[in-house]
């Protein structure tokens, strides 16, 4: 299943830098989320979008994860080329990644 | 306990009118909170002032104010907002004319100053943090400098009678703490008490963010009647705590998960939120569904200010030339492949300096440019090329090219748009707090 069965998430920007939360649905997932949704596989299925180091911050209380992403803009709103300056559309992005629910 | 009802009656420059007007007119509300004021407008406001000394504020300042102000008026809602942009005072003076002409003879207006730090950075003293240099260093021309203000300069006003407080930049949940203060007399050393107020702000600062707005996925996220969005209105307690809800009948939901998508909207380290009063804490922060369209936050927390105030500065920086062209059908992909192979070598052949380029397919691989992403071929792509050049003649011709597609290139190339602009961007830096003079200038219809 993909992320996106058990989680939403939403984008900010600050300069170069890209947000992406990743909230389960259910607090029930959320150590699926914190074991399967790691800041390495970000990293991963991201690939070349993102040139920085990204970031885990874990919220528990709210069953959220919180991943910043360096270098993710293209030099950031003001300034890039990018069709999405802000990166809005990273956060539909994190919602394809695959989730193994037998593992959790 | 004591409690205020604030709502948000913008989230960003061109935001709805209307859902300020109902809020005003049957939220019970005593302050309306205005956040209209991106990264990069005040810059380009300040160009705007160069040229006329009284412009350079939101130009959706009078259609808000002639819309908010009666109500307001009749019914004591405090209205507070950074729509004084490069120019509170102006602002505030049109603002006053505004009244006037409304009959709302007393209104008090107030501007804030003090964010203008242009004539005050040292160029070899302040740092831009993106290139680890000087001012001085940095060679490009730079038309403006603003701090991010405290809450301080607002409350100031406040205290002194203001009805209408226009900013210039101000830090924008301060624009929603300040009214937290001034009527809780909250100490500027409780950083508990400051830390919840800026949650709070945090929440609302976006107006529609947290009522349903940006959230509904359909089949997953379903949002009833986004076209009559609601915009927030926070409850909140002398404790700091509070209850974010919206108008009954308006559209949008207020959940926990539309607050939690919001609380962590532009946050990094959810405990280090830093503001110029204090260091959020947003790290253990609580949510709760208590009633329809209602939900309670708590747990907020705060940490000693830096003492530093973040300082954004605009400079000229490039110019963008930019021009697409759509293909549609069987083989769409590969004819818009071809174009941008073209294209790629008419900027060699036709001598077109550069500093940096892009080519994309949008449907393809304009937003998804990771390929291990890449879905299935679209039957319709549109063609987005974009180059960087240091002047405007140069930018133009990156369009002209791409027109040119239309007699030199791939078979059934439509609707070619192309603009060419000159870029005002941002960099930051940091300047000690004692450096800023906060005050007030009030002026009465």
């Amino acid at each position: 299943m993909l992320l996106r069965d058990i989680a939403h998430s939403r984008t900010g920007d600050k300069g170069n830098i890209s947000n992406v939360s990743v909230i389960a649905f259910d607090p029930k997932d959320w150590d699926v989320l914190v074991r399967q949704v790691t800041a390495e596989r970000v990293r991963a299925h991201f690939g070349a979008m993102i040139t920085g180091r990204v970031e885990r911050y874990e919220l528990p209380q709210i069953s959220a994860l919180n991943f910043v992403m360096h270098d993710a803009l293209a030099g950031g709103v003001t300034r890039s080329l990018a069709l999405d300056p802000h990166g809005k559309c990273l956060s539909s992005l994190i919602l394809t990644l695959d989730i193994d629910m037998s593992a959790a | 306990m004591k409690t205020i009802r604030i709502g948000t009656g913008a989230g960003f420059s061109g935001d709805r009118v209307e859902p300020a007007v109902d809020l005003a007119q049957h939220g019970d509300i005593d302050y309306l909170v205005f956040e209209c004021l991106a990264e990069r407008t005040i810059a380009l406001a300040q160009q705007a002032k160069m040229r006329d000394p009284d412009a350079g504020f939101d130009p959706l300042l009078e259609r808000r104010m002639r819309a908010v102000l009666p109500v307001c008026h009749e019914k004591s809602i405090r209205v507070i907002s950074n729509m004084g942009a490069a120019n509170p005072v102006a602002a505030a003076r049109h603002t006053v004319a505004i009244a006037r002409e409304l009959g709302l003879t007393g209104l008090r207006v107030a501007a804030v100053l003090g964010d203008d730090v242009l004539d005050i950075l040292s160029p070899d003293e302040f740092h831009i943090t993106e290139t680890a240099a000087t001012l001085r260093d940095f060679k490009k021309q730079v038309v403006s400098a603003n701090a991010y203000l405290g809450a301080g300069g607002i409350v100031d006003a406040l205290a002194a009678g203001a009805d209408v407080i226009l900013t210039g930049r101000a830090a924008d949940p301060a624009m929603f703490l300040a009214p937290q203060i001034f009527e809780f007399d909250w100490k500027m050393d409780d950083w508990t008490l400051l830390g919840r107020g800026t949650l709070v702000g945090h929440l609302l600062e976006c107006g529609g963010q947290i009522t349903g707005g940006y959230f509904a996925d359909p089949g997953l996220k379903d949002v009833p009647d986004l076209a009559r969005l609601g915009f927030p209105i926070a409850e909140v307690s002398a404790d700091g705590n509070a209850v974010i809800t919206k108008l009954e009948g308006s559209g949008g939901c207020v959940t926990a998960a539309t607050c939690k998508e919001q609380l962590l909207y532009e946050v990094h380290d959810p405990k280090k939120y830093i503001q110029p009063d204090v260091v959020a804490d947003f790290s253990g922060v609580r949510i709760e569904e208590i009633g329809p369209d209602r939900v309670a936050i708590s747990g907020g927390d705060g940490s000693p200010r830096t003492g530093s105030l973040k300082v954004s500065i605009g400079y000229i920086d490039s110019c963008i030339g930019e021009g697409q062209i759509s293909y549609a059908g069987p083989g769409a992909v590969a004819r818009g492949q071809l174009a941008l192979d073209i294209l790629d070598q008419r900027l060699a052949l036709a001598g077109i300096d550069y500093e940096e380029k892009r080519g994309e397919l949008i449907g393809v691989n304009s937003i998804v440019t990771n390929a291990d992403m890449a879905g299935v071929p679209p039957n319709e792509v549109r063609l987005r090329f974009v180059v960087r050049t240091d002047d405007l003649a140069s930018a133009a011709r990156i369009g002209e090219e791409v027109e040119s597609l239309y007699l030199n290139g791939p078979a059934g190339g439509g609707g070619v748009t192309k603009t060419a602009r000159e870029i005002v961007a941002i960099v930051s830096g940091l300047l000690p707090e004692h450096h800023v003079q906060t005050r007030f200038e009030m002026m009465e219809a």
